[in-house]
């Protein structure tokens, strides 16, 4: 190249075919250099002046690189726990589900408040990946692909509950409007069949819009693999004893999945039109989901169930919760991974921080909406749920009519949830704390605590003390139940961890058209 | 249809078929400026490849709006007019019992589940019309065999123009795509 006009340079810099030099002026107060709070200036969304290609290399190489010396370890306890899960669903299921604590009286417990915790997690993926879509909020495209990754396998773990909790499992097909020799049809007046068809149809639509998310991606992969191909033939092997290499697998399984994408304009735009269709139509489906999960308990007529405030409540709920742990996942990947902090910037983290923030004062305003209709109805059983059964705590019992100490005998749980889900969000308030990436994780962790409990409480303290006195009782865990919970954590890091690994963690193609350099406008 | 007339088949000199001529760019600037060009020099069978969807490059290109939505809103209502039609079918033909004394037809404790499956087609309907309308899955192409076209993945800009356009010359169509500002300018064979 001997004489090269100056515009050449440039755009040949924006198209990373030129070295940038790279003069790093950074603001201490902007962190990283994406906190920037003056209105006039757009916070970078990827930092560094990375190029298109350095994108692909860093994406790619999390798929095509091994990974660091922390993966087989945690891999391994991931697994060992995924496999006590599964040991103790068998056990369940060879045994019954007397195995867990459930009585008489509470009937649902662990399970269905697993379901709820797990169900709500998967919420974030598809608010992020659909809703922000819709709201043409950028900064998605760098945590909607880990996030709607973990929407499936949290539905995945949300799914097991129900289906093991019937107890004879072999019946489970009755739940489908399967023509049968008993002519017995299921019951479409019934939430619980709702239940059936909105998770299923959830867990469905996540995964068409995850995959139709990855197709570009994995034909990035495939072109990658070829190339390697093409330069020499000597790559790694599968296996020693198997002539087969890296190299022809990644194209072949990735080229499968691609279905032959060729990144063409034409393709592209029935591509566009469709993602933004699967977005318009998962944007009500991810409200209705959990709204109807919320009709299982609401329209029953157990007090503290029986509420119209819960499809709101849950959905923000669900949102709070599921952001919570796309931080609790990506927190971490973003330490352990080479230059995943220039795609998730410090900006995405106190964005995420101050959805936190909402949705905890969200469902905060929800608990003191619990507490007011319970004392505005005047019903005296809604106002015993939550006063005697949740709020009092054993130093400030009361003395009750039959002249016994009356108070919550799960108070311990209702203030674990209140203080999980509503104070500790509150440091998001101050700038330090929700720039800083350890306390956004240790909020996190408290406010995915905070979620488990809120379910808990729900579920349990409603149903352990019902109308008649001579029908009250306690629920206790068994091992089986606390194994299963974990079991399912344990599915839920395998399968995430199998993601990072084999899958693009990231959305290339749309990370690449949200950098500056873009715009067919910018020379 | 420009591409009435009889369509010839060129030849390389080692007698493979022609599948057209590519030329690269180098940013979306660029392509964007070239595809304006070669629409209006009258082409009709030829694409841009490019690693995002380029903001506007329909536009650019002169094509017309596609028809994937019309037929997802269609497949969409249709299923949800299924969903309702089973559950018509279920509560009141094959097993009608009287639930809390309501109704045997009643739409509202029907509308949960007529949604669902309306969004389940809807999405179906997206993904698989997407597919249908380009013609995927199609695992072999022409232009997959060109080392430079594999980099269209990765950060590289492509506009290929066929040799079934009624305008195609290797000569000339080579010449345009120089004129517009092409790089690497390379004949694909079928």
């Amino acid at each position: 190249m001997s004489v090269i006009h100056p515009d050449q340079y440039t755009a040949g810099q924006l198209a990373g075919t030129i070295p940038v030099d790279r003069p790093q002026v950074i603001d201490k107060r902007a962190g990283d250099g994406t906190l920037i709070d003056d209105p006039a200036v757009r916070a970078p969304l990827v930092l560094n002046d990375r190029s298109f290609n350095d994108i692909t290399e860093t994406v790619c190489g999390y798929v095509e690189k091994k990974p660091g010396g922390w993966w087989w370890p945690v891999f391994g306890i991931a697994n060992m726990l995924a496999a006590i899960g599964t040991a103790m669903i068998i056990y369940l299921l060879i045994t019954g589900v007397g195995t867990w604590g459930l009585n008489n009286q509470v009937g649902w417990a662990w399970d269905i408040t697993n379901f709820v915790f797990w169900i709500g997690i998967g919420h974030a993926g598809t608010l992020i990946s659909a809703i922000l879509c819709l709201l043409k909020q950028k900064w998605r495209t760098s945590i909607n692909r880990a996030a709607e990754a973990m929407t499936i396998f949290a539905v995945i773990c949300a799914g097991t509950f129900p289906a093991i909790h019937v107890g004879r499992i072999w019946f489970i097909w009755m739940v489908f409007p399967i023509p049968n020799a008993n002519a017995i049809w299921p019951n479409f007046r019934s939430p619980l069949l709702w239940d059936v068809f909105a998770v299923s149809t959830y867990a469905t639509v996540s995964a068409l819009f995850w995959y139709m998310g990855m197709i570009p991606d994995f034909a990035t992969l495939r072109d990658r693999a070829i190339l390697r191909l093409k330069k020499n033939a000597t790559g790694p092997m599968v296996m020693p004893f198997l002539s087969l290499r890296v190299d022809e697998v990644q194209a072949r399984v990735y080229g499968l999945l691609s279905m032959g994408w060729r990144f063409s304009t034409r393709h592209w735009q029935n591509y566009e039109k469709a993602y933004l269709m699967l977005a318009g139509i998962s944007t009500p489906l991810v409200l209705s989901v959990h709204s109807i999960v919320s009709f299982d308990f609401a329209t029953s007529i157990l007090p503290g169930w029986h509420t119209t405030i819960f499809p709101p409540y849950f959905v923000a709920g669900a949102i709070f919760g599921g952001f919570a742990m796309v931080l609790l996942l990506m927190i971490p990947a973003r330490e352990l991974y080479a230059n995943m902090k220039d795609i998730i910037t410090l900006r995405h983290l106190e964005n995420m921080a101050k959805i936190l923030l909402v949705t905890g004062m969200m469902v905060g305003f929800a608990y003191a909406m619990e507490f007011f209709m319970a004392w505005y109805s005047g019903n005296a059983f809604e106002a015993d749920v939550f006063v005697y059964n949740r709020l009092l705590p054993p130093f400030l019992a009361q003395v009750g009519a039959d002249g016994q100490l009356k108070y919550a005998p799960y108070w311990w749980a209702y203030w674990s949830m209140i203080f999980c889900n509503v104070v500790t969000p509150q440091v998001f308030w101050m700038r330090r704390f929700r720039t800083s990436p350890f306390w956004i994780f240790v909020v996190a962790f408290f406010v995915t605590i905070g979620m488990w409990f809120e379910r808990f409480v729900i579920i349990v303290t409603s149903l352990h003390r019902a109308f008649l006195p001579g029908e009250w009782g306690m629920f206790f865990p068994t091992w089986v139940d606390i194994l299963t919970f974990a079991g399912t954590v344990g599915i839920f890091l395998t399968l995430f961890l199998l993601f990072l690994r084999f899958l693009p963690a990231f959305a290339m193609s749309e990370i690449k058209n949200v950098m500056p350099q873009a715009s067919p406008h910018k020379h | 249809m420009a591409n009435k007339k009889k369509q010839t088949v060129y030849r390389t000199t080692a007698g493979e078929t022609v599948y057209g001529v590519m030329a690269e760019f180098a940013t979306p600037a660029d392509l964007y400026h070239a595809a304006e060009k070669v629409r209006d020099a009258g082409y009709k069978a030829w694409d841009v490849y490019s690693p995002f969807p380029v903001h506007g490059m329909e536009e650019a290109m002169g094509l017309p709006h596609t028809k994937l939505p019309l037929l997802t809103g269609i497949v969409g209502l249709t299923g949800a007019g299924l969903g309702l039609l089973l559950q018509y079918f279920v509560t009141h033909l094959a097993y009608p019992m009287v639930v809390q004394g309501k109704p045997m037809f009643a739409w509202e404790p029907w509308t949960p589940v007529t949604f669902e499956i309306g969004v389940l087609f809807t999405a179906f309907c997206a993904l698989l019309g997407m597919f249908a309308f380009n013609r995927l899955p199609m695992w072999y192409h022409p232009l997959m065999k060109k080392e430079r076209f594999l980099r269209v993945s990765d950060d590289r800009f492509v506009i290929c123009i066929e040799s079934k356009d009624a305008k195609f010359d290797p000569q000339a169509t080579r010449a345009m795509l120089e004129s517009v500002g092409g790089k690497h300018i390379e004949l694909v064979e079928e």
